[in-house]
Formats: C-alpha cells, sequence, structure tokens
C-alpha cells in the first residue's frame, strides 16, 4: 500500500487584487448599474437647469406704460443697463459736479465749512415741490468734496476727498475702494482741508484741520488716466431707506435725498491757466432720483461755492434702475437637484441594508472603514461631477435668458463665476456625503433623507424666505448647514454702501468659503460617526 | 349583513378564525389589521411624539427669536407661534410615506394583500390610520405651540398697548389659524401617502414630498414677476396651505385661509386619488 499524497485544492484562478482601487470600482459598479439612481442623478441636472430657466423666463417685465396702455413695453426693451466702472462692476455714478479740465499734473485743494442734508420719508416728490416736505439731515455717506475724474461719462475711473455725514473724512476711488481719513465732520467753526495731486496715473489724497498741517490719507492708481482731465467740487447724497419687518417679511420705505456743500479757498494748481467753473449734473434722471434733479444746483459768490447734487458714486449693491438680479439667482434650481442627489446618496448606503448586500460587501471587503471610504469617493465624485454639469450650465444659460427677458443681470468677475459653479458642484459632492454618512448611521432611508433635506433646505426657507426675523436669519445661515450657500454669493458687500445685508437681499453672515467650511464640518462629523457606527454594529 | 358581524364577533371571541369561513374583509377588520403594524413598529410612537415634539420645539424658538417694539409692528402672533409646523411636517411626511412604502421595502405588502384582497379597502384604513394619529399629535403641537405664544408673547412686546391681545383660542382667527395647522399637517399626510403609494420607494417618495412642499417658497422667493409669484404663492401646496395661520392683514393676502387650505386639500385629494388608482391597477 503506497500512500498517496493529498495536495489540499488550490483554485487556479489567480485571488483577485485587494486594494482601494478594486473597492472604488466595485462601488462605481453598485452605483451606475442601478438605472433608479442614474435617472435620479440626471433628474438632478434637469431640475436645477430647468427650474433655473424656469425663474429666468417666467417673469414677464412690463414698463414705460402710458395710463392708457399705449406706451406699454415689455421684455428685453425695458431692460436698463447701469453703467459700469473701470472693473466691469455695475456703479451707481450721479453727483453734481462743478468742474473745469486739468491738463497734466496738479492739484486742487479747498475749504469745505459746511455739508447739510434733506430727505425725503415718503417716496419721490412731486416735480414742481421743490424742497417742501423734506425733512433736514444729512444721510451717512452724503459726500461734499473734490474729484478728479477721467471724465464726465459715468462710470469713468476717479479719485475723490470727500466729507461725508457721518463717516468722517472719506479718500473713495474707483467705486469700490475707500480709505478713512480725519474721523470729523465739516462746521464752519471747524472746517475740513481737502487735496487732490495728481501726477501721472497717481493721484494722492490728503486732509487738514487748519490747511497747513496736511495728512495723506492713501493714494490711487487709476490706470490709463488721459492728460486731460475734468477736476472740481462735488456733492450727492445715497437714498435714505427705512427696512421694517411687516407682514411676510421686511419691505423698505424710503425716499430721495439732497445733499449741499459749502465750499472756499478754491485753488488749483496747473501748468496751464485756471479756467471757469461748469455745473453738470452727472447721471441720466432715472438713476440720480429724477425728483431731486430740480434742487440741484451750484453758487459761486465770492469764492464761496454752493453746491447742491444727489445720488452716489459707489458700488450699485443691486440698486439701480430697472430689473436687476445678482448673478446666483439662476442657481435657485439647485435646492431641487440637491434634493434628487441627497436621495441617490442615502439609498447608496441604504438599498445595501434593506437588499443584505451590505453583509456581501462586508464579506468581501471586511475593513469597513475602507469600504465607507471607498463609497464616500465615489458618490462624492459622482455628485460633483452632477454638479458641475448643472452649474456650468443653469448660471450661464439662465441669466442669458433672463438677460433677453429685460432683467439686467449684475455682472461678475470670471473669478466669481468660477467660484460660483465649481463652489455649487462642491456643495452637491459634500452634502452627498453628508447624505452618505447619515445614511450609514440610520440605515433607513427616509429618515435619513428627511434630516439631510430639512437641514440644508429648512434653515434657507426660514431664513431668505422671511418667516423668522434678520438677527434670527443670520444666525441660521451661520450655523446650518444652509450657511454653505454663501458659496453662491456673487454680491459684495461694502461698508461704504448703506443697504439691507441680509441672506434675504442676497447676503450672507460668512464669507463664501467659510460657509461652506460649515456644511463640511457637520459632513466630517457625521462621517465620523457613521464610520463609528459601522464598525462597531454587525451588519 | 348579521351573519357577517355574528362571525366577526365569533371570531374576536374564540380569537381565531372560523375554519372554512370565507368572508370578504370589511373595513374594520382592515382598520384593526393596519392598526396593529402600526402601532408594532418602534418607529411609529416615536414619530408621532417627533411631530409635535419638533413643532412646539421650533415654534417656541420663533416666539423667543421674534420681538415687538412699537405698536402694530407688522408681526402676526398666530403665525410666529404657530413656525413649527414648517418642521413637523417633516415628520408627518415620513410616518405617512413609512406606513406605505415600509410594507414595499419588506414584502409585507403581498401578505397583506393576500390577507385583505381589496387594496383600496386597505388604502383608505391607511389613511384613515395615519391621519388619525397625525391629527392626535398635530393637535397636541399646535396647542403646545399657542400656549406657548400665550405664555411668552407678551413678553416680548406683544401687549395690549402695542396691539396684540394674548393669543386665545376663544379668539376666531386664532381658533382657525390653529385647527387649521392641525388640518395642514393631517392633509400633509394624505399628500404623502397618495405619493407613497405611487413611488412606492420610500427614498424617493420623501424626497418628492419634501421638494414638493419646500421648493415652492425657495423660488418664489427667485421670481422677480409679481404675477408668477403670486401664482406660486397661491397654488403651491405648502405657501397656500399655511395661508390658514393668517390672522391679520388679511386682505393683503395672496390667498385666504380657508382657500388656501382648500388647494393643499386639492393637492392631497389629487395626491390619494392617483395613488390608489395606482394601487388599483398595478401589480403589488
Amino acid at each position: 500500500m503506497s500512500t498517496t499524497e493529498i495536495t489540499p485544492y488550490r483554485s487556479t484562478v489567480r485571488p483577485g487584487r485587494n486594494g482601494f482601487a478594486q473597492l472604488l470600482r466595485a462601488e462605481w459598479t453598485k452605483l451606475r448599474t442601478v438605472r433608479g439612481w442614474t435617472i435620479g442623478l440626471v433628474i438632478a441636472v434637469l431640475l436645477t437647469v430647468g427650474l433655473g430657466v424656469l425663474v429666468a423666463v417666467g417673469g414677464s417685465i412690463v414698463c414705460g406704460s402710458n395710463p392708457d396702455g399705449s406706451d406699454s413695453k415689455s421684455g428685453a426693451a425695458c431692460r436698463q443697463n447701469p453703467p459700469l466702472g473701470p472693473d466691469g462692476e455695475a456703479v451707481s455714478d450721479s453727483f453734481y459736479f462743478v468742474h473745469q479740465p486739468l491738463t497734466g499734473d496738479g492739484s486742487i485743494t479747498v475749504r469745505v465749512t459746511s455739508l447739510t442734508g434733506l430727505y425725503s420719508t415718503h417716496g419721490a416728490i412731486q416735480p414742481d415741490a421743490g424742497t417742501a416736505g423734506l425733512t433736514p439731515g444729512t444721510q451717512p455717506w452724503t459726500k461734499a468734496g473734490i474729484i478728479i475724474k477721467q471724465n464726465t461719462t459715468q462710470g469713468s475711473a476717479y479719485a475723490a476727498m470727500a466729507v461725508t455725514g457721518s463717516n468722517g473724512v472719506r479718500m473713495q476711488y474707483n467705486y469700490s475702494h475707500d480709505i478713512a481719513g480725519d474721523s470729523g465732520t465739516a462746521t464752519a467753526t471747524s472746517p475740513q482741508w481737502l487735496r487732490l495731486t495728481r501726477s501721472g496715473d497717481t493721484v494722492s489724497g490728503y486732509d487738514s484741520r487748519d490747511g497747513v498741517h496736511w495728512t495723506q490719507v492713501g493714494t490711487a492708481t487709476l490706470a490709463g488716466l488721459p492728460s486731460t482731465v475734468q477736476v472740481g467740487l462735488f456733492t450727492t447724497s445715497p437714498g435714505y431707506t427705512v427696512t421694517s419687518d411687516s407682514f411676510g417679511g421686511g419691505s423698505s420705505t424710503g425716499g430721495p435725498t439732497l445733499g449741499t456743500g459749502t465750499f472756499d479757498n478754491v485753488a488749483l494748481q496747473s501748468s496751464s491757466p485756471a479756467g471757469a467753473w461748469t455745473g453738470s449734473a452727472i447721471g441720466d434722471d432715472s438713476a440720480r432720483a429724477l425728483s431731486m434733479a430740480q434742487n440741484e444746483q451750484f453758487q459761486q459768490t465770492d469764492g464761496t461755492f454752493t453746491v447742491t447734487g444727489s445720488g452716489d458714486i459707489a458700488p450699485a449693491g443691486g440698486q439701480g434702475p430697472g430689473a436687476q438680479r445678482a448673478a446666483e439667482e439662476s442657481l435657485v434650481g439647485v435646492f431641487a437637484g440637491l434634493i434628487a442627489v441627497i436621495v441617490v446618496a442615502a439609498m447608496f448606503i441604504t438599498a445595501e441594508y434593506r437588499r443584505g448586500l451590505i453583509r456581501i460587501t462586508l464579506a468581501a471587503s471586511p475593513r469597513r472603514g475602507r469600504m465607507l471610504a471607498a463609497k464616500t469617493t465615489v458618490i462624492g465624485v459622482v455628485a460633483f461631477v452632477t454638479g458641475l454639469i448643472a452649474a456650468a450650465v443653469a448660471l450661464p444659460l439662465g441669466n442669458h435668458m433672463a438677460y433677453n427677458h429685460g432683467t439686467y443681470v449684475l455682472p461678475i468677475p470670471a473669478t466669481t463665476e468660477l467660484r460660483l459653479i465649481v463652489g455649487t458642484a462642491a456643495m452637491f459632492a459634500v452634502v452627498a456625503v453628508l447624505a452618505l454618512a447619515v445614511g450609514t448611521l440610520f440605515r433607513r432611508s427616509t429618515a435619513a433623507v428627511t434630516l439631510v433635506i430639512v437641514a440644508i433646505v429648512l434653515p434657507y426657507i426660514l431664513a431668505v424666505a422671511e418667516v423668522l426675523p434678520g438677527g434670527t436669519a443670520q444666525w441660521l445661515t451661520r450655523l446650518t448647514p444652509a450657511a454653505a450657500f454663501a458659496v453662491q454669493q456673487s454680491l459684495v458687500p461694502y461698508p461704504q454702501v448703506t443697504a439691507t445685508y441680509t441672506p434675504a437681499n442676497g447676503y450672507f453672515p460668512l464669507s463664501p468659503w467659510a460657509g461652506f467650511g460649515v456644511l463640511c464640518a457637520y459632513a466630517a462629523v457625521a462621517l465620523g460617526l457613521a464610520f463609528l457606527r459601522l464598525r462597531r454594529r454587525d451588519a | 349583513m348579521s351573519r357577517m358581524s355574528n362571525l366577526s364577533r365569533m371570531s374576536r371571541l374564540s380569537g381565531a378564525k372560523p375554519r372554512g369561513a370565507l368572508r370578504a374583509s370589511s373595513l374594520r377588520d382592515a382598520l384593526h389589521a393596519e392598526w396593529t403594524k402600526l402601532r408594532t413598529l418602534p418607529g411609529t410612537i416615536w414619530l408621532v411624539l417627533a411631530i409635535a415634539g419638533l413643532t412646539v420645539a421650533v415654534s417656541a424658538m420663533s416666539v423667543a427669536a421674534t420681538t415687538c417694539l412699537d405698536a402694530e409692528c407688522g408681526r402676526d402672533p398666530a403665525k410666529v407661534s404657530l413656525t413649527g409646523v414648517y418642521l413637523g411636517q417633516a415628520a408627518v411626511a415620513i410616518l405617512a410615506v413609512l406606513a406605505v412604502s415600509g410594507e414595499y421595502s419588506t414584502g409585507m405588502v403581498r401578505v397583506t394583500f393576500a390577507a385583505m384582497p381589496r387594496r383600496l379597502t386597505v388604502f383608505a384604513a391607511k389613511a384613515a390610520l395615519v391621519s388619525g394619529l397625525t391629527l392626535l399629535s398635530g393637535a397636541v403641537a399646535v396647542f403646545g405651540s399657542v400656549l406657548i405664544g400665550r405664555l411668552v408673547m407678551p413678553g416680548k412686546g406683544f401687549t395690549v398697548t402695542h396691539g396684540y391681545p394674548p393669543l386665545s383660542l376663544a379668539d376666531g382667527p386664532v381658533l382657525r389659524a390653529a385647527s387649521g395647522s392641525a388640518l395642514y399637517l393631517v392633509l400633509i399626510a394624505l399628500l404623502s401617502l397618495g405619493i407613497a403609494t405611487l413611488v412606492r420607494e420610500s427614498a424617493t417618495a420623501i424626497g418628492i414630498v419634501l421638494g414638493l412642499l419646500y421648493l415652492s417658497p425657495v423660488i418664489a422667493q427667485a421670481v422677480s414677476d409679481p404675477h408668477w409669484h403670486r401664482r406660486l404663492e397661491r397654488y403651491t401646496p405648502m405657501s397656500a396651505g399655511l395661508a390658514v395661520q393668517a390672522t391679520r392683514n388679511l386682505a393683503n393676502l395672496p390667498i385666504g385661509p380657508w382657500e388656501g387650505l382648500g388647494v393643499l386639500a386639492a393637492w392631497a385629494g389629487g395626491a390619494v386619488l392617483v395613488g390608489g388608482l395606482a394601487l388599483h391597477l398595478r401589480d403589488a
């Protein structure tokens, strides 16, 4: 008898590799082969784009109609393009300008002895009412001062030194730049001296209390400033607004305002002989508070100038003639798209529990953390691509259609547009990861989907649809995952523009990426808890 | 008829079905069966508690955040103290969706229909029970919210001198807001039930329900055209339905309180109709 050697069976099939790449491939296969999920992701794109377009074209703009309806216009004919500043942003540029040309280098010096104002608390005033019915008082940003401006066209480059209603002396240039100088006001007993000096492209601003000791406030480089510019005195005063809470939301009331500045000791130094002063109202009537145009003027007696103007020289900040909107309004469909992505992402894990597939998954890949990492990567990347496609189509398409339908879309720099699109895509990705993590925690799709939708959409509704008062709205958009919508904010808040900076008006309390970081923190915590739960509990 | 009830009485007495007795399942049996299913699910009691708890919690937060500094400060105290319904309805939607799609996900639905082949009877029983539970929980939620408003709001400036008497259910408009909010939750339950019956998959159903509810104010906010804005507020389920919470400034509302609730009722009725039809015509 001979003993036969028994060799244990060894499969001739080479063992499969067990790397992370294989795991990714397995999860990707699971995701793409469930038809409903692919449909869900396509629906996410369609909803995002569709709602964006719907909102863009859904509004019919009608304007300029006579009482008998004869001269009514609609759509693109109503669009009013605001002036654009040197950096391409929409600006307000209307004021009363007492000016003369300045060729080559030179400087202007004045003494401001008073700044007064009048404002309307009840909207536009009658064309022949004069200043009757106006309340005395300056606005915080009523300005009187000196300005060097490329030309008298709205939106042209400038640098100015001005005394303001309650913000001290300011040097401002090219609309968005604002530098604080002396903090005092200008009165007859305590006047302010202002000086602007031009040297090539550079304009420097100085202030002084006595006309002897000068302090440099700032320097502006106005690229491409022509040899001959306009130099002179100006006064302007932005609209007066009061925002109040009312039924179903906040409302604003107010009216146009007037500022009056008194100047003396006007000294112009230049190589060419000084000419006569010309008074011009800058800006078309609609932008310049038409009803105040009747009061704009200047008087010159014995070297004392009194200049009265209305309007503002500042970034437009969403206020201007005609219908305007911020670029991100074309991304309103993102809410619907996110809901679809949340459903798919939560089911990506809960379906495994429901069908018992999780046991096979974990048998094949016993390291649960790696399995979760693979799932997170796959759903994150897929959601990112979904969001990228959706936003990259919805944003330009929606804005193009809104523009063609008569709504002026406030222009944004290319970097901001890129941030809006990539930020939206990143939001899709992180929200998907959050839904996956919550789904892993709960193992039940209904609870997971509801929790994530409620956490993201409900705070936004309560804050933006003005259900809750302003202070609470600020906190909701700071602390909840809805803070991430800050990444879609294209409007820039400026301290030198008085406006209602609330989430309802498109201004979030956190900076774009900080707001996005809040969502990321929620997703990270949820993912951490999901990992612990997955490891500790039986599948 | 009398024989049927005798039989059913017998069955209840003996605790077992009489052998060989074939009878159609009545609505009563269906109710009994559905009630057993619903009450023995561990989630149900938590959801019923959540409807009341979440509603009261958010209402309390809203009340705490709202102050009235001068006369007629433009706030609607009933509306402020019932804000929690915004969140409570999410729990209602889960309750209703799970009542239907829970059966589909476990395959229980085939047992249910094998035992009670009259599907619409089963559906009606489900609808009645989910509505009843929601009404119960919603009533507690609404009562708690109004109570908090009554106790806290006078301290936040909602005083008689500012034109705000304390909230009271004896006051007609406040009673309408409160009872209307409870009915609103019931209609949300029916809307969710109909949609869940139509799509069967719970995650998809809850996504559709919450999208339908929560998207309308977001989109209305973005629509600049006043006509479209008004249309959205008049005809979308949440905006229209919550009009029932208004007690002041009714003339300026896009839709009247009861009319708004009527619009939501039409949505819920439509969803139940389509869901029931699908249930009747489709394979389980």
